[in-house]
């Protein structure tokens, strides 16, 4: 089964595939496929950011749901507790949240092992490190998106839902969640598109996504400004990918709308 | 005649179900407790780790770095404020060549990694060397600090451009044309009518947008240029002490909160015409 799919992968690669770009246009230049160039690494780090920005996504958006919950409950403290969450996250700048939670984890855990006993080096993942980071950077950026959008939600909305007797959770998922997800989608398609930026940030940490990749290429090779170019150009296509595909899930949000 | 004999007397309304919510409460205790938690483990690991040598050598270098940073961003600001005005003005303008043009270069802009975009200008036109040398501009990219002067400046030019371009937009037609019948010419009319309505709305885009160059020039730091995160990284570098991360922390959520409010302030006081 997984062979098969890892074949269907392979055999659908648009860059170093049968039928991928840096196959057909790229023989025996630098980004050829293989041990003469570098397209298959390139490719691998192209799989990592998408992967990266995917894993964080859903992270992202649960934890920003249950943020902006918190922020608009009816408990001071709670207000309180998640705007300081907000208001540290949406200052720090990205890579200064990454550092501290890649070395922070690092140091926490090397000292909780220490106690028990334990005294060698930790290296923690740095994939599992940028997944953290940009999930907490993503959802307080969330949070505030989706607020603003329950806020859009008029107050009638929940009564209606009393009223027919739902129970407050499926007042929420069959009433409140489908609307919100019309109102915030343009936020957090912006939101979406930071991702898939921010996730150079872990090129830093040396996981090997396109930027690192490109990078590696660049030094080398020597061709700096070709390898980067190829960077900006991935990185081009990836967002106008995602606009296109975002294009869609927005018409299907609002296909219940009627045509004005 | 009528089956009721006497009127039910009006009675007060009901009493509100009061709605508590114990769960959430604790909750929020909960996380206040853990955010209490924290600070008091962060002050604590400063006094403990406190060493009067290490902040005689390092806090210098730090208001430095903090400066650098200021300087950087102040400076790509207001040169990406001045390069934004072209770009504005083609986005907005009739002729498809210089729309396509003026598009093309917010899109790739905005769509592209700054990271990415420093890289291919430090990394990649310092490969051009001999090409650079003749024409006489490689003392420009020779330098990190310049380079990251200049990706910066293209980058916040793209985003300042729409900015521009949408609180240009959102000014309604009819000022315009109020203006032309009262005989007043278009230029006049673009700085006394159209900018100052403009400008109103995008204030508050502009301090988001300078909110974003402070953290965002933090990848300057990657390219050799000691600015706050640079000074922090080599202060990690050479300490391997965790709390050289956190007194960055510190100062960048400073500079942003203290943007933050200042901005608001300034949004107030210049709106308050508005204010009914």
């Amino acid at each position: 089964m997984s062979g098969w799919l890892s074949a269907l992968t392979t055999a659908l690669d648009p860059l170093c595939g049968p039928v991928g770009i840096f196959s057909l246009f790229g023989q025996n230049s630098l980004v050829a496929c293989g041990d003469a160039g570098w397209g298959d690494e390139i490719a691998f780090g192209v799989k990592v950011t998408i992967t990266l920005a995917l894993a964080t996504l859903p992270v992202g958006l649960l934890l920003g749901f249950l943020i902006a919950l918190a922020a608009q409950s009816q408990d001071k403290l709670l207000r309180t507790a998640v705007g300081i969450y907000t208001t540290i996250f949406r200052g720090l700048p990205e890579l200064l949240t990454l550092f501290i939670v890649y070395y922070g984890a690092q140091l926490g855990i090397q000292s909780i092992l220490s106690t028990v006993g334990y005294d060698g080096g930790i290296e923690i993942n740095a994939f599992l490190a940028g997944l953290v980071a940009l999930a907490v950077v993503f959802s307080s950026y969330a949070s505030e998106v989706l607020l603003s959008a329950f806020r859009a939600i008029p107050r009638g909305q929940y009564e209606a839902g009393d009223a027919l007797g739902l129970s407050r959770t499926r007042t929420m998922t069959l009433i409140i969640l489908p609307q919100l997800v019309r109102i915030a989608l343009p936020g957090l398609t912006n939101l979406w598109l930071i991702l898939l930026k921010d996730t150079s940030y872990v090129s830093v940490i040396g996981l090997a996504d396109i930027v690192r990749q490109t990078g590696v290429a660049a030094r080398v090779t020597k061709e700096a400004f070709f390898f980067y170019g190829i960077a900006c150009l991935l990185y081009l296509v990836l967002a106008m990918i995602s606009s296109f595909g975002l294009g869609f899930v927005e018409r299907w949000a609002k296909r219940s709308e009627t045509v004005r | 005649m009528s089956a009721v004999q006497d009127l039910i007397p009006p009675r007060p309304a009901p009493a509100g179900a009061e709605r508590r919510h114990p769960a959430s409460r604790a909750l929020g205790i909960g996380i206040l407790a853990l955010w209490l938690l924290l600070a008091a483990a962060l002050v604590l690991m400063m006094i403990e780790g406190w060493d009067y040598a290490k902040f005689q050598r390092y806090a210098p270098r730090y208001l430095d770095g903090l400066w650098t940073t200021l300087s950087i961003v102040g400076l790509s600001i207001v040169f990406g404020a001045l390069l934004s005005l072209p770009i504005a003005f083609a986005r907005m303008s009739s002729n498809r060549l210089l729309n396509t043009i003026a598009y093309s270069y917010v899109y790739v802009f905005r769509s592209t990694p700054l990271l990415a975009q420093l890289f291919l200008i430090y990394y990649g036109l310092g490969s051009f060397r001999p090409q650079l040398e003749t024409v006489g501009l490689w003392w420009f990219f020779r330098e990190a600090w310049y380079c990251g002067l200049f990706s910066l400046t293209l980058n916040t030019a793209a985003y300042q451009a729409e900015i521009l371009r949408g609180a240009i937009e959102s000014v309604p037609r009819g000022q315009r044309e109020g203006a032309a019948a009262l005989g007043i010419s278009k230029a006049v009319t673009f700085r006394k009518i159209v900018l100052p309505q403009a400008l109103i709305v995008a204030l508050r885009p502009y301090g988001n947008e300078i909110i974003l160059m402070i953290k965002g020039s933090a990848v300057v730091a990657i390219v050799t240029v000691y600015d706050l995160m640079g000074q922090t990284r080599r202060a990690f570098s050479q300490t391997y002490d965790y709390q050289t991360y956190l007194w960055a922390a510190i100062l960048y959520l400073l500079i942003v909160e203290t943007l933050r409010q200042v901005w608001s302030l300034l949004e107030a006081r210049l709106t308050r015409h508005l204010n009914r």
